[in-house]
């Protein structure tokens, strides 16, 4: 059999006409061309592609039944193992799990398993194959879930599914964590996200927004009232990098600058009442997928230079290849090897340059990674009437703070066993909260590993 | 949804907003506040809870029109809020070792002195109140207050009610009568600091509430980072509370006219085109 080495290719738009608008990057995937791309997979029996997936899909079995052009199979063999493949077929970086141990990656290029994901899940929300009826949940056996993540979300599914009552407990006012204020709407519609959440609806998991563990609700209620309790609050605290000026108005963290943008619709201002200023010239500090985030959207709300700032070289930028690729068609620049000294104001306090600090690259550290030492009295001034930092975030303190119960490590992350058990029996946490910043699919899995334990300890009681 | 109880307007800018909500006001303490979303395509506001009755389940926000969600609250005929969360915020420390405090609030800033003032009162501390306002058409509350104030002072700027004056020549006075143990001053940061640098000058300690701007409140935004004492705080998890002697006022006050001109564009556009649906 003559297998094709590389693998079809799945267009985005035109770079020149997607930086106009905050709709989707990637275009809709036509069925003869997922069908295509499933003919290439090579149906291992001892299928590698799913050592490599924290949930496990049944990888090999669901692109067989788009090969059979069966998508609604396709779609339930996904379901059984998560519920939101729209969102990960997007938002994966496939190319480190399921797509770097398929076979056929040895040879060629692996098989597109998340643009098949992907294609699953959209065609499940528009023919409606994910319609789902309510489950009657076993009398007297409730579990709590704070936060709306993916973690809390894959935890709150796994759960009704084994018929326990759950109740999501989220302090924004929007439903579904990073998916919502941060992953911007051109890379993650946010119309996928509510349909593939109305499937847990559905089924009976309820959802209560406005609802901060901590303040609107304590710990200590939740436990009165429900068997178990699940903590996924994620990590959302940004970190600043303590340099002068970085107060000035017109400097933002990305985590503000995204919500603003996402959650609160500020790209439509003034018809959403949130406002972002207009910049000319943004600087976005750091070299995650945070900060392609953030210099993407600032594209598209009309900067007319964009520039990304990261201490390190090309070679050891953190975020996906994907990313940084689509950032450049963009047309953003990317400045290496500068480091922010400070934040220059104009006289109405507001960001008006950012003086860098030119660095090269040291001797290599214990994990191998060469780290940015400062070269001595080399510095360059960048205009920027806005700065956004993207240097990654810390773990919330509010509900630690509040239940002093709840063990933290060194890092501040929730102390948990190897059961996701926390220090408080019975209060298990998964995601971001106990990891630090990671990506949907682990907060996923860790979601999922809880929901298990909780439902073994409530088969005991 | 949080259904609207009553609305009462006190005069052209300021009124009161009573809201069913029986879980913040079961958990409210002195201090704190509630972050509201007035309409879906609004924006996330901090207000604080100036008032809350645990056995009605409601909660008192008294409210400034300035912008477009204030003006929106006053203007229409609405018998519900989508979302509101809270309480939020370190609650007041209650100080017991404090006997007398004099409480300082300049407009609106009376309305967040009250639970406070409330909680020294049941503990049997001696209040004094100053309360400051442009002129006599503005005062609102007062009598409220002074419910727990032993001595309640009242000066306006063009001498219409009270003493004419600042608040900050009134407590001047009050120190030299009685140097007090506390000071708590909430009001507009020239107030504020202006407070603060007279308490300073008498060794008093000196408390202040910020209400910078805000997007989340619980932490995940940034926006609302001031500088205490030389590091960065982050009001709606670490504050609003702080000790005024180590606020940076300067910086706040900067900061607090960052979306000035897109405030004024969205109330503009608000009161042009109502809210589109
Ligand atoms: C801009 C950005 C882009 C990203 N892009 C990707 C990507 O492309 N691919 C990928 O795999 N990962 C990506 N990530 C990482 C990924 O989003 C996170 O790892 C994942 O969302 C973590 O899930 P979680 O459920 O642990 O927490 P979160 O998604 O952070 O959700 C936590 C939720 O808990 C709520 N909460 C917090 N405190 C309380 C409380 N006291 N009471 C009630 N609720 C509370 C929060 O409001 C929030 O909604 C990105 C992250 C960011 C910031
Ligand atoms: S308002 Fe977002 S961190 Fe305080």
């Amino acid at each position: 059999m003559n297998i094709q080495k590389k693998r079809n290719h799945f267009p985005d738009r035109k770079a020149e006409d997607r930086v106009k608008d905050f709709q989707e990057v990637g275009l809709p995937i036509d069925f003869e061309l997922a069908q295509k791309e499933a003919g290439r997979c090579l149906q291992c029996k001892h299928a590698p592609c799913i050592t490599g997936c924290p949930v496990e899909i049944k990888i090999p079995e669901f692109i067989l039944e788009i090969k059979n052009a069966q998508i609604k199979e396709a779609y339930h063999i996904i379901r059984k193992d998560h519920f939101l493949p729209s969102v990960c077929g997007r938002v994966c970086p496939q190319e480190k799990q399921c797509e770097r141990l398929c076979v056929l990656a040895k040879t060629g290029e692996p098989v597109a398993i998340g643009k098949l994901e992907k294609f699953v899940g959209d065609e499940a929300i528009q023919k409606q194959y994910n319609q789902s009826s309510k489950i009657k949940t076993i009398p007297g056996k409730k579990a709590a879930v704070i936060g709306s993540g993916p973690a809390s979300l894959a935890c709150a599914g796994e759960l009704i599914k084994n018929k326990i009552a759950v109740d999501v407990f989220e302090a924004l006012h929007k439903i579904g964590g990073v998916l919502v204020y941060g992953i911007p709407e051109f890379r993650l519609p946010k119309k996928l996200i509510e349909k593939e959440i109305g499937v847990l609806k559905q089924m009976g998991v309820q959802f209560f927004e406005d609802s901060v563990v901590g303040r609107t609700i304590v710990l200590e209620e939740l436990l009165s009232e429900y068997q178990a309790v699940f903590i996924g609050v994620g990590a959302g605290t940004p970190l600043f990098l303590n340099i002068p000026g970085e107060k000035l108005n017109s400097v933002f963290s990305a985590n503000e600058f995204l919500t603003r943008i996402n959650l609160m619709n500020a790209y439509a201002f003034p018809e959403y009442d949130t406002p972002i200023p207009n910049a000319s010239d943004v600087i976005v500090i750091g070299g995650g997928n945070t900060a392609m985030d953030a210099a993407r959207n600032a594209v598209r709300l009309g900067a007319k230079k964009v520039t990304v700032a990261y201490r390190r070289t090309e070679n050891e930028l953190p975020a996906r290849k994907e990313e940084y690729h689509h950032a450049k068609e963009e047309g953003i620049s990317f400045r290496f090897l500068i480091s922010p000294l400070e934040i220059k104001s104009d006289e109405s306090g507001k960001a008006q340059s950012v003086v860098f600090q030119k660095m090269e690259l040291g001797a290599p550290d214990e994990k191998g990674r060469r780290s940015p030492i400062p070269i001595q009295d080399e510095t360059e001034l960048i205009q920027a009437d806005m700065v956004i930092i993207a240097i990654g975030t810390q773990s919330n303190p509010l509900l630690p703070t509040i239940s002093p119960k709840l063990k933290l490590n060194s890092k501040g992350y929730l102390m948990v066993s190897e059961n996701l058990e926390t220090s408080i029996p019975n209060v298990f946490a998964g995601g971001d909260i106990v990891t630090g910043a990671a990506t949907v699919i682990q907060a996923l899995g860790a979601g999922k590993k809880a929901a298990r334990q909780i439902l073994k300890k409530l088969e005991k009681e | 949804m949080f259904p609207i109880v009553s609305k009462k307007k006190y005069n052209d800018t300021i009124f009161e907003l009573e809201v069913e909500a029986p879980k913040i006001a079961k958990n409210a303490l002195p201090g704190q506040f509630a972050v509201l979303v007035a309409h879906e395509n609004g924006e996330r506001v901090p207000f604080t809870l100036a008032d809350c009755n645990k056995e009605k389940g409601t909660v008192t926000f008294v409210i400034q029109v300035l912008g477009k969600t204030s003006s929106y609250l006053l203007n229409e005929n609405l018998q519900s809020i989508p979302h509101i969360t809270g309480p939020l915020g370190i609650p007041s420390h209650i100080d017991e070792t404090k006997n007398h405090i004099v409480f300082i609030g300049g407009g609106l800033g009376i309305a967040p002195l009250h639970p406070i003032m409330k909680a020294y009162h049941q503990i049997g501390k001696k209040n004094t109140c100053i309360v400051g306002f442009r002129n006599k058409n503005l005062v609102f509350w007062h009598d409220r207050l002074s419910q727990y104030a032993s001595k309640m002072l009242i000066t306006t700027d063009d001498g219409s009610m009270g003493e004419k004056g600042l608040v900050t020549d009134v407590l001047e006075k009050e120190i030299s009568i009685q140097k007090p143990d506390l000071v708590y001053a909430i009001g507009p940061l020239p107030m504020m600091r202006a407070v603060s640098e007279k308490t300073q000058f008498h060794g008093i300690k000196t408390i202040v509430s910020l209400n910078p701007v805000m997007v989340d409140g619980i932490g995940m935004c940034g926006a609302c980072r001031v500088t205490i004492g030389g590091v960065t705080r982050y009001a709606c998890i670490e504050g609003p509370e702080f000790d005024a002697s180590q606020v940076d006022f300067d910086e706040l006050i900067l900061r607090s006219r960052q979306f000035k001109k897109e405030e004024d564009i969205c109330l503009r556009d608000y009161l042009k085109n109502g809210i589109k649906k």
